[in-house]
């Protein structure tokens, strides 16, 4: 350009994209490949980490009891559903206390963890645009991290339930082990579907408006506070949408960790045949399709 | 340029190529802004109406080298942040293309941070944010609050930075910011937080990160430091490049142009 006036270099005749070919640069703010996209993940593993913990700290740093709401606001939602349906409505479906109480919380606490992963999925993106502008890194670290938070939370609120249980009569035994795959799977879920609501969110932020209802429908209709398939039963409705209810993501981990952490749950609410693979399936499935999903737009976030 | 030998062949870092950024503005169009007429926009979908368009770079093409230190200059509103932000990958283009060396990065981390977190937290995060290594922030942490100078009246980097006064908290974000040594770097103004004495600190860090950085980008409504700091200048209008060279020539036909 000007400063190399009088002289001739072989570059002046190549065209803008020839001369970048030749000197190897790469196009911003394009797409990486798949792999090449988790590779950019997986080193910044840290920030992940360290921005959910930041997230999780920040959430009750101007409270005056502080971290201390981490285990009181689990324990007080159980209480609340307990007041509701266990003694207003009677939706215990003929469980004793020392049933029907570690039966409640437990679905409170794994349900509340993967809807408040998809509610803090919606906003992602949408809440994050300065961020988003501001910085590169891989988009798909934004969800990630909040369903991280999210776990981090429940791990709280285990300390309350493991209090609950020992409470009721439920002693540690080696069944409860199987918490761990359990959890898992329902975290690789969480993940894939808060990305898939990251990216829908990023396009219509109004669905943060929407997904409280939603989640909602979806929390009656997977048994947290009744037995699902003793309470269908008794309503007369048709089996296949018992199959159908028994068989949703949600019902399906939270009758996975209620069968792992209370002997004896499966005489009141039985587990539906093949829940593992169940399990299994949904997590890659949903899994899958929302991380190719979420990456297939990677560019295009923080537009507008 | 001087210091480059003229015989060398210079190394592009920066290529744009007739590249067009066009922000879509949601329910910006109908004035009022009414249920009604968010009902009627969802209706009447098709040619996404209601979505106006904001085209604020049009067509712009340059080549930056290795070496060089580029002032973008031009009235508010020219597109002179937008476009650093393009070429940092941050901002997708409409049409055209950007190629670059590595990944550019622009100066500053401040959307990273959070006020309820401690100073000490912030500098963790705001360096994993930016892409360096837990060893790296752990290297270069002392640095990084004694260039804050934060910890200069009392032991303040524990204290969450919404407890910080607005100068302080500018100090620290600015400190973290420069940290990083980057290939391709974009500073976008502002640069003027703290005191004198702070002040003058980090146009010394600017300098360092300039010598360190392969090719500088600077915007800047500061005709001095564009002077002091830049050998090569882009002047925006209306998202056009209007001219493109030495800062001489384009500041004197700039400043006839602002009537200076």
């Amino acid at each position: 350009m000007t400063a190399s006036l009088g002289q001739q270099s072989p570059d002046d005749r190549l065209s803008r994209a020839e001369l970048a070919a030749k000197y190897g640069l790469s196009q911003s703010g394009a797409r990486p490949g798949l792999f090449e996209y988790v590779r950019q993940l997986w080193n910044r593993r840290h920030f992940i980490l360290a921005f959910s913990q930041a997230k999780l700290t920040a959430q009750y740093s101007q409270a005056k009891l502080g971290q201390l709401w981490q285990v009181a606001t689990p324990l007080l939602n159980a209480a609340v559903y307990f007041f509701i349906f266990g003694l207003l409505l009677g939706g215990r479906g003929g469980m004793g206390n020392d049933m029907y109480v570690p039966f409640l919380v437990t679905g409170v606490f794994v349900f509340t963890f993967t809807q408040s992963s998809v509610m803090a999925g919606v906003r992602s993106i949408s809440g994050n645009l300065g961020l988003v502008r501001a910085l590169h890194f891989p988009r798909a670290s934004l969800p990630i991290s909040f369903s991280l938070q999210q776990l981090q939370q429940l791990l709280f609120s285990m300390i309350v339930l493991v209090a609950i249980l020992v409470g009721f009569g439920h002693y540690p035994d080696l069944s409860w082990l199987l918490l761990l795959p359990a959890l898992a799977l329902q975290f690789v879920f969480n993940v894939g579907l808060s990305m898939i609501m990251a990216r829908l969110g990023s396009k219509t932020p109004d669905l943060a408006q929407l997904m409280p209802f939603i989640l909602r429908t979806w929390m009656y209709a997977s048994g947290v506070m009744f037995p699902l398939a003793p309470m269908l039963a008794k309503a007369h409705a048709p089996a296949w949408l018992a199959d159908v209810l028994q068989a949703n993501p949600a019902a399906v981990y939270m009758d996975l960790m209620r069968y792992a952490l209370i002997d004896g749950i499966t005489q009141h609410n039985p587990m539906p045949p093949h829940v593992w693979a169940l399990a299994v399936g949904w997590a890659v499935l949903i899994g899958v399709i929302g991380f190719v999903y979420f990456w297939k737009a990677e560019e295009r976030y923080g537009r507008g | 340029m001087a210091e480059t030998p003229l015989n060398q062949t210079r190394i592009p870092t920066v290529i744009a190529d007739e590249l067009h950024i066009v922000y879509r503005v949601n329910g910006a169009k109908s004035g009022k802004g009414s249920a009604t007429a968010a009902l009627s926009r969802i209706l009447k979908r098709g040619e996404e109406r209601g979505v106006r368009k904001v085209h604020a770079v049009r067509g712009v093409s340059f080549t930056a080298y290795r070496g060089e230190a580029i002032g973008l200059i031009g009235s508010n509103g020219s597109g002179k942040s937008t476009l650093l932000r393009a070429i940092a990958g941050l901002l997708p283009a409409e049409r055209g293309k950007v190629y670059t060396d590595g990944q550019p990065s622009l100066l500053g981390v401040n959307a990273a941070l959070m006020n309820d977190l401690t100073g000490e937290r912030n500098v963790i995060l705001g360096g994993l944010a930016m892409g360096m290594s837990r060893e790296q922030i752990r290297a270069r942490y002392q640095d990084i609050v004694d260039f804050s100078g934060i910890n200069e009246k009392g032991d303040f980097i524990t204290l969450p930075m919404r407890t910080y006064s607005s100068g302080m908290a500018a100090r620290l974000r600015f400190s973290i910011a420069a940290a990083k040594d980057h290939d391709v770097l974009m500073i976008d103004e502002a640069l003027a937080t703290g005191d004198r004495a702070f002040q003058k600190r980090s146009e010394a860090r600017i300098r360092e990160l300039r010598k360190e950085a392969g090719t500088v980008f600077l915007v800047s409504h500061n005709n001095k430091s564009i002077r002091d700091t830049c050998d090569r200048v882009l002047w925006l209008e209306r998202g056009e490049l209007r001219m493109d060279g030495p800062t001489d020539e384009v500041l004197k036909e700039y400043e006839k142009f602002t009537g200076k």
